[in-house]
């Protein structure tokens, strides 16, 4: 059917063009999907074998490279002690830089150039944060290896996390909720406490459980840090520790296939860790966030 | 904790108030400022501490440190440099870079321009979560999987495109180069991918309506008015990905052979990383051996710091990118 309006019809090349780039792009979107159906379908295949009791309430003490059994008690206290001690030192630091920026920076010099610094300090690779708490806490203070090191290391990289995230959810905090608390004669310090941070707070501990969520991962930190052990050590601030992600690392490298086995089984347990501190975030986003309530 | 301040009509009782609000907000000003500044000297130690450490080993090398190859530190006679681990970051980087990118902004385009609003949202979560995965989870499966099915596709590249010097060579590996540079990219996509697709999303939607009322197809609309706007936002995420890239560790280490050779024939047993370098040479390293490693992570601390900062710098330039620099 021909409508007579004068206009043109799309020539064929260019419909040809069009169609053709469409493909490209839904080919693209195929081609990301499929390494993580991959990774999580492998994850779960190989990890459900040795998902057992055992595995969770056993350390590695006494067990060889090619001696089935063992476990990861060790490596998930350790994890979640590294992880805590992280956030108690980051979480602070990056909520204060984040309410320096948004309440009393007023964009002067020293504001951008934290502000620059925070956005450089997101890209410093994690192996370098290692490297710096073993040149300055282990080999210049002379401490141990320990979970504490391993916490100083997972630190630096969530303060950038956290600082973005709390300055972004600050920003959405309406002026007038401010100028309200000022109007009753609440000084600033207190409208910060009492009004913009609790207006924030959903956004704010999103925030700080991705941050969490990319730091529990971390490897290459651990590994510096931390060092490694097979035994259980419930105290973060003697002696080396072990972590879930050294864990798998740990296990990868050896060359029996219990010991694989074991990496998968960490792998997965890792990965319902962080996918559920991930999954977590974002509903508590979803449904409360300041931007979405406005 | 203060009470609140009762308002007079008279002139003292404000001035009492406005007297106890400096005095509360002293600390707490002080306290951010403090933590913002603390931000900042942990930067400068970071490269204060790894130069104090990285000295004396830099000092027992009887060597060049930028341009010997090999990496025998914790030898009598000390000889290591930075050259082949340098050369093998930044090539496997720039692969990774040239395999994402184009991935990256396609699915960029796919959830700004071509999904169903609907499922937008939720599709762009599933890439992210790309993100989410550990990078060991990356080695475990890298090294188990792909390197054993990369064999196929790399002897294949070899027998049909041996005459492309990328892709020569005598024996051909799963554990080469191009499968370390396959696993960067998985790892970079998601981030490129996020930066676009905000930066996409941010494109005038009067030019974009514009271009289609005077009959543009929806790929005439996107090269005129969504690529271009985006262009330099795409080309900062790129960057921001090449320093992941390049900082990566883990996964790298795992699937690296770990030879201190340069060679461009990326399907070949060779390649390995700073980053990889450090997670497997940690282990056995004396004490120049620990500094040997501490001076290659300031060289690469070095690399990434100008890398990000010069993405920094471009999305910094324009106001509109606001949002997708967070």
């Amino acid at each position: 059917m021909t409508v007579q309006t004068g206009i043109q019809p799309i020539s064929a090349t260019r419909r040809a063009k069009d169609r053709l780039v469409q493909a490209l792009v839904y080919l693209a979107f195929a081609l990301a999907v499929i390494p993580l159906v991959s990774v999580l379908w492998l994850v779960v295949k190989n990890g459900a074998g040795r998902f057992d009791m055992e595995f969770f309430t056993h350390s590695m003490r006494n067990i060889g490279a090619r001696d089935a059994g063992g476990g990861a008690y060790h490596a998930i206290i350790g994890t979640l002690e590294q992880v805590l001690l992280a956030s108690l030192i980051a979480v602070p630091i990056g909520l204060l830089t984040a309410v320096y920026l948004v309440e009393y920076g007023e964009g002067g010099r020293l504001s951008r150039i934290i502000s620059f610094f925070v956005d450089v300090m997101t890209g410093v690779p994690s192996v370098v944060s290692g490297l710096f708490v073993l040149a300055f806490w282990i080999l210049v203070l002379g401490m141990s290896f320990s979970g504490f090191a391993g916490a100083l290391a997972l630190s630096i990289l969530m303060m950038p996390v956290v600082v973005r995230a709390t300055e972004e959810m600050l920003r959405l905090v309406p002026r007038e909720l401010r100028e309200a608390s000022y109007a009753l004669g609440v000084p600033k310090w207190r409208t910060i406490v009492k009004v913009v941070l609790p207006t924030a707070l959903p956004g704010i501990v999103t925030g700080v459980m991705l941050a969490v969520a990319r730091v529990a991962g971390e490897t290459a930190p651990l590994l510096l840090t931390v060092f490694v052990t097979d035994s259980i050590n419930n105290d973060p601030f003697n002696g080396p520790q072990m972590g879930l992600p050294l864990y798998v690392f740990n296990q990868t490298i050896l060359p029996t296939d219990v010991a694989v086995d074991r990496a998968w089984t960490g792998a997965l347990t890792l990965i319902l860790i962080v996918m559920l501190l991930n999954l977590v975030a974002r509903l508590i986003t979803w449904w409360r966030s300041p931007a979405r309530r406005r | 904790m203060a009470t609140p301040t009762r308002t007079t009509e008279s002139g003292p009782a404000l001035r009492r108030s406005a007297f106890r609000r400096s005095r509360g907000d002293g600390p707490f000003r002080f306290a951010s400022t403090g933590a913002g500044v603390v931000l900042l000297a942990i930067m400068a130690a970071i490269g204060l501490f790894l130069v104090v450490k990285a000295v004396p080993a830099l000092q027992a090398n009887t060597s060049h440190f930028l341009t010997e190859l090999t990496w025998q530190p914790n030898a009598t006679k000390p000889v290591f440099g930075i050259g082949a681990l340098a050369f093998g970051t930044v090539l496997s980087s720039l692969l990774a870079l040239l395999i994402a990118t184009p991935v990256a902004v396609g699915v960029a385009l796919f959830i700004s321009h071509y999904a169903p609003r609907r499922l937008a949202s939720a599709l762009g979560y599933v890439v992210d979560l790309l993100a989410a995965v550990p990078s060991v989870v990356y080695g475990l499966w890298g090294v188990t999987f792909l390197v054993p099915f990369m064999l196929g596709p790399s002897t294949f590249l070899n027998d049909y495109f041996g005459w492309i010097p990328l892709f020569s060579g005598e024996s051909i590996v799963g554990k080469s180069m191009l499968t370390a540079s396959l696993v960067l990219a998985i790892m970079i996509l998601p981030i490129i991918a996020a930066i676009s697709r905000e930066v996409f999303l941010q494109a005038p939607k009067m030019q974009e309506e514009a271009a289609l009322a005077l009959g543009a197809t929806r790929w005439e609309m996107i090269r005129t008015a969504v690529l271009p706007f985006g262009r330099p936002g795409v080309i900062s995420a790129a960057m921001l990905g090449l320093g992941r890239a390049m900082g990566e560790t883990i996964a790298v280490a795992l699937i690296f052979p770990a030879t201190f050779k340069i060679s461009f024939q990326i399907l070949g047993p060779y390649g390995n990383s700073i980053a990889a370098n450090i997670a497997n040479g940690f282990g056995e390293a004396t004490e120049v051996g620990r500094g040997a490693l501490i001076a290659s992570g300031l060289v690469l601390f070095l690399i990434t710091l100008l890398v990000n900062m010069a993405a920094r710098f471009i999305i910094a330039r324009r106001k509109e990118y606001a949002r997708a620099a967070a």
